[in-house]
C-alpha cells in the first residue's frame, strides 16, 4: 500500500463556539445586511407606503354648503363633521326626538307600544319643502321607539333603553354599541308590548311583556358615573334609508331620510318629582333634508297616552355607506404597495441562492436543511416587522393629521386599536415576507414567486377594496386568500344593529382582525412546510 | 490510518443515466489526491455526495468516519469547493466570508486569516460579482479553509487560473498537504495535477478506473518499453525484432522496443554493429498514462476497484 507513510493528520487550530441556531440565525442576518439591494427594497417599501398615505390624505377637496339655505360654499376644514362622542370615545349618531323629565335617585319607567309606523322614500327622493311630501308609510329595519333613561339632553352622553324597532322586535339597547334582543315580531294595536327600565343606582335593567304582568329581564346594563338625577321618558328615531346596488364595477346607493312615529300608553314613571312635567326636545343634529324632518318632530300628549315622531338615530357611527369619517387605517392603505417591495426582498433572500447555486454553500455550512430555512424566516420576518412597523408609525399620525386639515373628520379610535392596526400591519408585512420565503423556497425563482405572491395577496386585495367586484366575491377572495390578513388593519365595527353596506369596498372585512390574519399565518406555514419537505427531501 | 474521506459503494442514477456505480475510494492525510476522469464521470456528483447535498441510492460517504450532514461545525472538518460562481454577485468578498464564518460561529478575525492564505490582498472589498474566475478560484480556497479543516476538497480548482495562478495553486496545495491535511482535488485535466498530486483515484463512467500513487502510474504506464535513437533505423529494427521485440517507429531516428530490457538492446545492436546515440527506459508522462488508463477503461468495464483502500490499481 502506497499510502501507509507515517503522516500526523492536521488537527484544526481553529476552535469554534458551540453549534446552534444562534449561528445559523447570524450567518443569515449577515447574509442579508451585506446586499444592499434588499436594503434599499426595505426603506422603498416605507417610502411607498409612507407616500400613498399621504396621497390619500390630500387627495380629493370636501365642499359643503355654508350658512343656512346652503348659501355660499365652504371648503376644507369649514366642511369637517363634528359627530358627538359616546362615552367609551367613539363617535355616535344621537338624534331623536326626546319626551322627558327629571329623575332623581333611582326609579322605573314603564310604558305600553301600541303601534309603530314610519314614512320613507322609496326612490329616495323626497318631495321638496320641509314637510313629508311625496313619502310613503313604512318603517325601517332599525327605526326605533321606546323609553329612555339618559344621563342628560346631550347628545353622546351615556343611556339605556328598551324599544320596539321596524324589522327586529324588541331589544335594550344601550350606550350606543350594545343590543340585545327581547321578545320578536311586529307590535300593533292587537299585540302591544310593554317595556319597562329600572334603575338601581348605576345599573339599569331592562324588561318586557305582553300583557303589563308577566315580564322578562331582556339584559343590564352598568352606565358607569352615571349622575344621581338623570333623564327618563319616550322617544322615537329613524335612520336614512338607503337602496345599495352591488354589480361589477361597483355599487350605487340611493337614499333619503325616514320618520318614525311610535304611539305609547300607560306611561309611568315611578320615583318622579312632585309635578315633573314632560318637556319635547330634540336632540343632536342632522343634515339637509333630514334637518327639515327634525325640524317636523314632535309629541302629543293625552293623560298617560302619548304619540312621538322622530328621525336620526341612537347608534355608533359608521365609515362607508354611514358617514363621512375616515378612518384611522385609511393612512396605512398604501400597506398594499409596500407589499410588493416587501415580497420581492423576501423572495430574492431564497431564490437568489438557487440562482447562483450558493444554496449549496449554505447547506454544506449547515447541513441541517429545516434550521437554514427557520433562519431566513426568523431574520426576514423581524426585518420586515420592524418596517411595517416604522411605516405604520411614520404614516398614520402624519396622514391623518393631514387627512384632518383638508377637513376629514378622523374617526376616533381607542388606543388599543390603534395600537391593534399599527402592529397588525407590522404583522402583515411580516406574514407576507415570510410566506414569499416559503413560495420562494418552493419555486426557486424570483420572477415566478413574486407573481404568485403578488396574485395571492395583493391582486385580491385591490379587486375587493376597488369596487371591481360583487360585495359577496369581494368578501370570499378577503376570506379564502391570504390577503384576508389586510383585515388586521380593520379600526371600523360593523355593528349588527346599524343597516350599512359592510362590504371590503367601504373598509368592512368579513373575518375579524387576527382572524384575517391567522388566514396568512396558515398560508405561510404551508408554503414553508412545502418548502421544508422539498429542501429535504430532494438533492440540493 | 483512519481515512479522512470515504466513499463505499457509491450508486447513483439520474433518470437513464446510472452517474455512479458502485464508487470506491479513500482519502488520505498528508496527501493530495487526484480526482480524475473526462466531463461527466461522476467527480461533482461523487462531491456532492460526500458533503451530503446528494442523496446516494446506495453506498456511503464519510468525513473523519461520520457522515458529513452529522458533523457539528463541518467546515472544521472538511473544507469545500464546489462551484467558484456560486456567491451573490453584490455581495462583498470579504462580507461572503464573513457570513460562513458566522455560522461556524468563526469571529471576523478568521476571515482575515484566510483572505491572507488565499493571497486575495485588498480585492476582498470588492463585490464578488466583479471578480474573475481565477479571483473567485481564491475566494473559494479561501472559503474552504474558514474552519481550518483537516480535509479539503475541491472541484477544478484549476479551472480560470493563469499559468502563475496554477503554479501557486499546485505549491498551495502541497504546502496544505505537507501539514498533515488530506486534500482531494478533481480536474479533467491530468496536466493540471502534475507535480501537484501525490495519488491520484482515476474515474470513468461512474466507476473507480485507477487508484494508485503517480509514481505506480507512471511505472505501469510506461511498460518495459525502451527509446532507441538510431541511424541506422531499418538496420536496428531488423536485429531486434529478430531478437523477438516488437520494434515499432515513432520519427526518422526513433524507435520503440517493447518486450526487451535496455540492457538487451544494447547487446544485441552492438554484437551487429548498428551504430545509435541513445538507448533510454521509455517514461510516460502523466498524460500518457491517464489516456491509456482511460483507453483501457473502455475496454475493461467490468472490472470495478472494489478495494476501498485503494492500493491497487483496477484495470492493468
Amino acid at each position: 500500500m502506497t499510502t501507509t507513510s507515517s503522516v500526523t493528520p492536521y488537527r484544526t487550530e481553529v476552535h469554534s463556539a458551540r453549534d446552534g441556531f444562534a449561528q445559523s440565525l447570524r450567518a443569515e442576518w449577515t447574509k442579508f445586511r451585506t446586499v444592499r439591494g434588499w436594503i434599499i427594497g426595505l426603506f422603498v417599501a416605507v417610502l411607498v407606503m409612507v407616500g400613498l398615505g399621504l396621497l390619500t390624505a390630500t387627495a380629493g377637496s370636501i365642499q359643503c354648503g355654508g350658512g343656512p339655505g346652503n348659501s355660499g360654499q365652504r371648503s376644507g376644514a369649514a366642511c369637517r363633521l363634528n359627530p358627538p362622542l359616546g362615552p367609551d370615545g367613539e363617535a355616535v349618531f344621537d338624534t331623536f326626538y326626546f319626551v322627558h323629565q327629571p329623575l332623581a335617585g333611582n326609579g322605573t319607567i314603564t310604558a305600553r307600544v301600541t303601534s309603530f309606523t314610519g314614512l320613507y322614500s322609496p326612490q329616495g327622493a323626497i318631495g321638496s319643502g320641509s314637510d313629508t311630501a311625496g313619502m310613503v308609510s313604512g318603517t325601517q329595519p332599525w327605526s326605533k321607539a321606546g323609553i329612555i333613561i339618559k344621563q342628560s339632553d346631550a347628545a353622546g352622553s351615556a343611556y339605556a333603553a328598551m324599544m320596539v324597532t321596524g324589522g327586529n322586535g324588541v331589544r335594550m339597547q344601550y350606550n350606543f354599541t350594545h343590543d340585545v334582543a327581547g321578545t320578536p315580531g311586529a307590535v300593533s294595536s292587537s299585540s302591544p308590548r310593554w317595556l319597562r327600565l329600572v334603575r338601581s343606582g348605576d345599573t339599569i335593567t331592562g324588561y318586557d311583556s305582553l300583557d303589563g304582568t308577566h315580564w322578562t329581564a331582556v339584559s343590564s346594563a352598568t352606565l358607569a358615573g352615571l349622575p344621581s338625577t338623570v333623564q327618563v321618558g319616550l322617544f322615537a328615531t329613524s335612520p336614512g334609508y338607503t337602496v345599495t346596488t352591488q354589480n361589477f364595477g361597483g355599487g350605487s346607493s340611493v337614499g333619503g331620510p325616514t320618520q318614525a312615529t311610535g304611539s305609547f300608553d300607560n306611561v309611568a314613571v315611578q320615583g318622579a318629582a312632585q309635578g315633573a312635567t314632560w318637556q319635547g326636545d330634540v336632540v343632536g343634529t342632522a343634515k339637509a333634508r333630514a334637518a327639515d324632518l327634525l325640524q317636523a318632530a314632535n309629541y302629543q300628549q293625552s293623560g298617560d297616552g302619548f304619540t312621538v315622531t322622530g328621525t336620526g338615530d341612537i347608534a355608533p357611527w359608521g365609515a362607508g355607506g354611514l358617514g363621512d369619517g375616515r378612518p384611522v387605517e385609511q393612512s396605512l392603505v398604501g400597506a398594499f404597495a409596500g407589499l410588493i417591495a416587501i415580497a420581492i426582498v423576501a423572495a430574492m433572500f431564497i431564490t437568489a441562492e438557487y440562482r447562483r447555486g450558493l444554496i449549496r454553500l449554505t447547506l454544506a455550512a449547515t447541513p441541517r436543511r429545516g434550521r437554514v430555512l427557520a433562519a431566513k424566516a426568523v431574520v426576514i420576518g423581524t426585518m420586515t416587522f420592524l418596517v411595517g412597523l416604522v411605516a405604520s408609525v411614520i404614516a398614520m399620525p402624519l396622514s391623518d393629521h393631514i387627512a384632518y386639515n383638508h377637513g376629514r373628520y378622523i374617526l376616533p379610535v381607542s388606543s388599543l386599536t390603534e395600537f391593534r392596526v399599527i402592529v397588525g400591519t407590522a404583522a402583515l408585512f411580516a406574514g407576507v415576507a415570510i410566506f414569499a420565503l416559503g413560495v420562494g423556497a418552493l419555486l426557486r425563482r424570483s420572477a415566478t414567486t413574486v407573481t404568485v405572491v403578488i396574485v395571492m395577496i395583493v391582486l385580491p386585495y385591490i379587486l375587493a377594496v376597488a369596487s371591481v367586484l360583487p360585495a359577496d366575491a369581494a368578501q370570499w377572495l378577503m376570506r379564502l386568500t391570504p390577503a384576508a390578513a389586510f383585515s388586521v388593519q380593520q379600526s371600523l365595527v360593523a355593528y349588527p344593529q346599524v343597516t350599512a353596506s359592510y362590504t371590503p369596498s367601504n373598509g368592512y372585512f368579513p373575518l375579524a382582525p387576527w382572524a384575517g390574519f391567522a388566514v396568512l399565518c396558515g398560508y405561510a406555514i404551508l408554503a414553508l412546510g412545502l418548502a421544508h419537505l422539498r429542501l429535504s427531501r430532494r438533492d440540493a | 490510518m483512519e481515512a479522512a474521506i470515504e466513499v463505499n459503494g457509491l450508486r447513483k442514477r439520474f433518470g437513464p443515466t446510472q452517474a455512479l456505480d458502485g464508487l470506491s475510494f479513500a482519502v488520505q492525510p498528508g496527501q493530495v489526491t487526484g480526482f480524475v476522469g473526462p466531463n461527466g464521470a461522476g467527480k461533482s456528483t461523487t462531491m456532492r455526495v460526500i458533503l451530503g447535498l446528494d442523496a446516494p441510492d446506495a453506498g456511503t460517504a464519510l468525513v473523519g468516519g461520520q457522515p458529513y450532514r452529522s458533523l457539528r461545525h463541518p467546515l472544521s472538518h472538511l473544507g469545500s469547493l464546489l462551484d467558484a460562481a456560486a456567491l451573490q454577485p453584490s455581495r462583498s468578498a470579504r462580507n461572503h466570508l464573513l457570513w460562513l464564518a458566522h455560522s461556524q460561529g468563526l469571529a471576523a478575525r478568521r476571515v482575515d486569516e484566510v483572505v491572507e492564505q488565499a493571497g486575495l490582498g485588498s480585492a476582498i472589498r470588492r463585490k464578488a460579482g466583479g471578480f474573475s474566475l481565477g479571483m473567485r478560484q481564491r475566494l473559494g480556497i479561501a472559503a474552504a479553509l474558514l474552519g481550518d479543516p483537516p480535509a479539503l476538497m475541491l472541484d477544478e480548482p484549476f479551472n480560470g487560473m493563469d499559468p502563475e495562478g496554477i503554479v501557486w495553486m499546485r505549491g498551495f496545495l502541497r504546502s496544505l498537504a505537507a501539514q498533515g491535511r488530506a486534500i482531494l482535488v478533481s480536474s479533467h485535466l491530468m496536466s493540471e495535477l502534475q507535480d501537484a498530486a501525490d495519488h491520484l483515484v482515476v474515474v470513468g463512467r461512474g466507476k473507480v478506473i485507477a487508484d494508485t500513487s503517480v509514481a505506480e502510474l507512471i511505472a505501469a504506464a510506461s511498460g518495459d518499453r525502451v527509446a532507441v535513437r538510431t541511424a541506422a533505423r531499418t538496420h536496428a529494427m531488423t536485429v531486434l525484432a529478430n531478437a523477438g521485440a516488437t520494434v515499432a517507429a515513432t520519427g526518422l531516428e526513433t524507435l520503440t522496443i517493447s518486450g526487451l530490457t535496455a540492457e538487451r538492446v544494447v547487446t544485441l545492436l552492438n554484437a551487429s554493429a548498428v551504430p545509435f546515440s541513445e538507448v533510454s527506459a521509455h517514461r510516460a508522462s502523466l498524460e500518457e498514462a491517464y489516456m491509456e488508463l482511460t483507453r483501457e477503461a473502455v475496454e475493461f468495464r467490468a472490472a470495478p476497484a472494489e478495494d476501498a483502500n485503494g492500493s491497487e490499481g483496477a484495470a492493468r
